[in-house]
């Protein structure tokens, strides 16, 4: 592409794309995010590919982002030269991805769902050729069996509103031109013809908040950046992810890099930065691929680099890889590790704004948060506060995880309730069982029950019950996941992951997972339920950053709503979930057993005794709980309670 | 500190291609540059090799005994060799709730070895991580970059079998 000197130009560019792309409209994509990849979506492609080529049929075919890593064997030029017939192309991941490998065919809109290699022929032949829906294909509503053939009729989108992810799933990410095409970078250029002080009045209308788990309204935090003093200032985006269980920002980096690029060159202006980095986790080696294809991309044509768009205006962008430290997350750690030290963080006053990278003001958003910047440059205030409820305007993104039917990526209005994300558009609990609670916000968030499905999902409402929206991890837990055993899983995650500065959270998560271990090691006494809440406070008020703030913050809440299920535990030594393994008791059924002796034999710790062809017992001291003796049993006669 | 040993300075003289271009590609003494040699070291040899760290040192001008807190206090470095294949074992709340741990047990009583470890031969090494950023497949396990996704502790042993069938 040649470089692109002026809004004027660049106005110009997406028109004379749209007018090419129009004519293009029939495409086949290929869904190669990383679930559908697992489930061979890239031999899917090549088949396709294949039997285009072999049959001869006008038909291009290309893949929904490319997660080998680099060398495909896509063309943009040529495939955006086809004027008729199909194009099979690449994008981001789609969201739906526990329905993959996916295959979309546009402009029908039909989404076809556990494809297979052998089912490609059938495809061209059926619905390329002839225009035929392939019914074993479509998408069949688990809960009432019925089968849905458009993608946005698919209940899973029905009820979500895609604006930050909009491109994610639609367009390739690797292509300038293609996010040109759907108005990318016109927001920036809304930008350059305001002042920077009209910008952030913008931001701070829209009533965006930092989608990185604080909420802290981005326009006051781009204000204080620009009246800080210094000649030299940064924007940093925050791609670290560290919460176990989420992968929004991840998605929007690989599905749509431009985008990212684009809110933070929007940030530079305002706030008269010229320089910027993205930090990305280290797990995350396609999103650093794509930043890196899309950075070089924009600097050829001038929207990256010096003078952009025949502007003042300069900025340069440069990848940060993480090293694997979920304390990275952590604004000022994060600056520290950039400058290539221990990620440790460090107390605030002074805030990044005023002293940080380099002792420099600095801007630092999440990726959701950059996300959304062009929208509201592009479409004003008003049209991204449309939605949501008032203090928290806009979407969110939600990875929609654990036992829940529809698996995958989501953005819904901010305030939307728990309810319809668990039951509309996750599809429920499958197998019928029971619904138990929502782990929010990951290790630094709380727990959602029963009572809080109609609870509007929002920064403050969430505040009101102990829990907090995070980067927006929703992990959703049935009757068969022992909340207990849930809130150690994430003490045992803070407890490693405590950068080890500040006492009270290096040492008090530590006694606080050893309490842990020993109530669901079946040693734990009411006492130590007490104990727990008194450490949980007093590592609270006691740390330094937001990860020994928030660490108790598990066990606190599972503790305020299921203290049932804890006292149990302690008291009973029984585990309702029946996870906790140390709490299992084996009991043979005295009508079943036929005194064969197998399960005797087979006790590791000689636990069992009876004489042959009569009823034997279990001695629960000496038993270990293996379960060999279940293993065992030709009767079913042993059974756990 | 930050004295070569003879070790160090037989790897200097053998270095070979890819680290002298990898140290030429940052300036004597740029402090920042510490995570990205580190993590481009870790890509040539898989883990750190001591000599490499004091050669780093000399060459950023960092005490020998930064670099190593540097490398401790990630998680991605590994100060020891791995194995042909590096298995990671999801240990994220996706994957946790939905049967993570007993994955991790299958593979740990299948290779004889705990997380962390390496296998005799030298064929895998076992480790967990935090999140491998594909909840919605879970339990995840990678090997050698290669995605498995919604397991049950019974297919570790088919997957295993593929890897070995390779050699
Ligand atoms: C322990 C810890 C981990 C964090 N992890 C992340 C993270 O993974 N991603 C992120 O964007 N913010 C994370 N944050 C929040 C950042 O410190 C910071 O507030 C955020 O990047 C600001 O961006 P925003 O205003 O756009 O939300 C974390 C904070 C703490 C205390
Ligand atoms: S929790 Fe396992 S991949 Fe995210």
């Amino acid at each position: 592409m040649e470089r692109i000197n002026s809004v004027y130009e660049l106005n110009q560019l997406r028109d004379k794309l749209k007018e090419e792309f129009t004519k293009n409209k029939q495409r086949v994509l290929v869904c190669a995010g990383t679930g559908c990849v697992a489930g061979g979506s890239l031999d899917i492609y090549a088949e396709f590919k294949r039997l285009i080529k072999e049959n001869g049929l006008n038909i291009d075919c290309e893949l929904e982002e490319d997660s080998c890593g680099g060398d495909h064997d896509h063309n943009h030029d040529q495939a955006h030269k086809h004027e008729t017939g199909y194009k099979v192309a690449k994008s981001g991941c789609h969201g739906f991805c526990a329905q993959g490998p996916l295959v979309r065919i546009e402009p029908d809109d039909i989404l076809y769902t556990h494809v297979k290699l052998g089912d490609v022929e059938e495809i061209i032949r059926e619905t390329l050729v002839k225009g035929n829906i392939i019914e074993r294909l479509i998408y069949t509503n688990p809960m009432t069996g019925e089968k849905v053939a458009k993608e946005h009729e698919i209940p899973f989108y029905k009820k979500q509103l895609r604006r930050a992810l909009k491109n994610c799933g639609a367009i390739d990410p690797e292509s300038l031109e293609e996010y040109i095409v759907n108005d990318g970078y016109h927001g920036l250029a809304n930008a350059l013809i305001k002042t920077p002080q009209e910008v952030i009045d913008e931001v701070l209308a829209s009533g965006l908040r930092g989608r990185g788990g604080g909420g802290f309204p981005t326009g006051k935090k781009w204000q204080f950046t620009r009246i800080a003093e210094g000649d030299k200032k940064f924007i940093i985006c925050n791609g670290d992810e560290g919460d176990p269980g989420a992968f929004m920002d991840r998605s929007v980096m690989e599905g749509d890099p431009h985008r990212v690029i684009e809110g933070m060159a929007i940030a530079g202006y305002a706030v008269g930065a010229d320089e910027g980095y993205i930090y990305v986790r280290a797990e995350y080696p396609m999103a650093v691929h794509r930043l890196k294809i899309a950075i070089k991309e924009a600097e050829e044509v001038g929207i990256l680099g010096d003078n952009i768009l025949g502007t003042e205006f300069s900025f340069r962008l440069h990848i940060k890889e993480g090293a694997g430290a979920f304390v990275c997350g952590e604004e000022t750690a994060l600056i520290a590790s950039i400058e290539g030290k221990r990620g440790m963080p460090v107390p605030k006053p002074p805030f990044p704004a005023n002293k940080g990278l380099w002792g420099c003001p600095t801007v630092i958003n999440n990726v959701e948060t950059f996300a959304n910047v062009p929208i509201i440059l592009d479409k004003g205030a008003d049209y991204f506060k449309s939605v949501g409820v008032p203090n928290s305007p806009g979407t969110k993104t939600f990875a929609l995880t654990g036992q829940v039917a529809n698996t995958g990526l989501i953005e819904v209005p901010m305030g939307t309730t728990l309810r319809e994300i668990v039951y509309e558009i996750g599809g429920g609990i499958p197998g019928n069982r029971e619904y138990k609670a929502v782990q929010i916000g990951g290790p630094s968030g709380g727990c959602l029950t029963e009572d809080h499905l109609d609870i509007q999902l929002d920064f403050d409402s969430l505040k009101s019950v102990g829990a907090m929206i995070g980067s927006g991890g929703l992990v959703v837990m049935d009757e068969k996941t022992c909340i207990v055993e849930v809130a150690r899983f994430f003490m045992h995650f803070t407890q490693n992951e405590s950068c080890g500065k500040c006492v009270l959270c290096r040492e008090g998560t530590k006694r606080m997972l050893e309490i842990l271990q020993r109530i669901v090691d079946g040693d734990g006494q009411v006492e130590d339920l007490d104990l727990l809440v008194e450490l949980g406070e007093t590592i609270k008020d006691g740390s330094l950053c937001g990860l020994g703030k928030t660490a108790p913050n598990p066990v606190l809440t599972t503790l305020k709503y299921f203290r049932d299920e804890y006292m149990h535990h302690v008291e009973n030594k029984i585990c309702d979930a029946k996870v906790c393994s140390a709490l299992k008791v084996y009991h043979i059924d005295p009508e079943k057993c036929k005194g064969c002796t197998r399960c005797a034999r087979n006790c590791p710790v000689g636990a069992i005794s009876g004489k042959v062809k009569q009823v034997h017992s279990i001695d629960v001291l000496k038993c270990i709980k293996c379960g060999a003796c279940v293993t065992a049993c030709a009767f079913d006669a042993i059974e756990e309670v | 500190m930050g004295k070569l040993c003879n070790c160090s300075r037989d790897l200097l003289a053998n270095q070979d291609r890819e680290i002298q271009k990898l140290f030429r590609s940052y300036s004597p003494g740029e402090k920042e540059a510490l995570i990205p040699i580190l993590q481009e070291t870790q890509g040539i040899y898989g883990y750190l090799p001591k000599p490499i760290l004091y050669i780093t040192s000399e060459y950023l001008k960092i005490p020998v005994g930064k670099i190593y807190g540097v490398a401790t206090f990630y998680n991605q470095f590994r100060l020891q060799p791995v194995g042909k294949y590096l298995v990671q074992v999801c240990a994220g709340t996706a994957c946790h709730v939905r049967g993570g741990d007993l994955v991790l047990q299958a593979l740990e009583s299948e290779l004889g070895i705990k997380s962390g470890q390496t296998t005799q031969d030298g064929l895998y090494t076992l480790s967990t991580v935090a999140c491998l950023g594909a909840c919605s497949m879970a339990p995840v396990v990678t090997v050698g970059g290669d995605f498995h996704g919604r397991l049950q502790p019974k297919d570790i042993v088919k997957i295993l079998r593929e890897y070995e069938i390779k050699e």
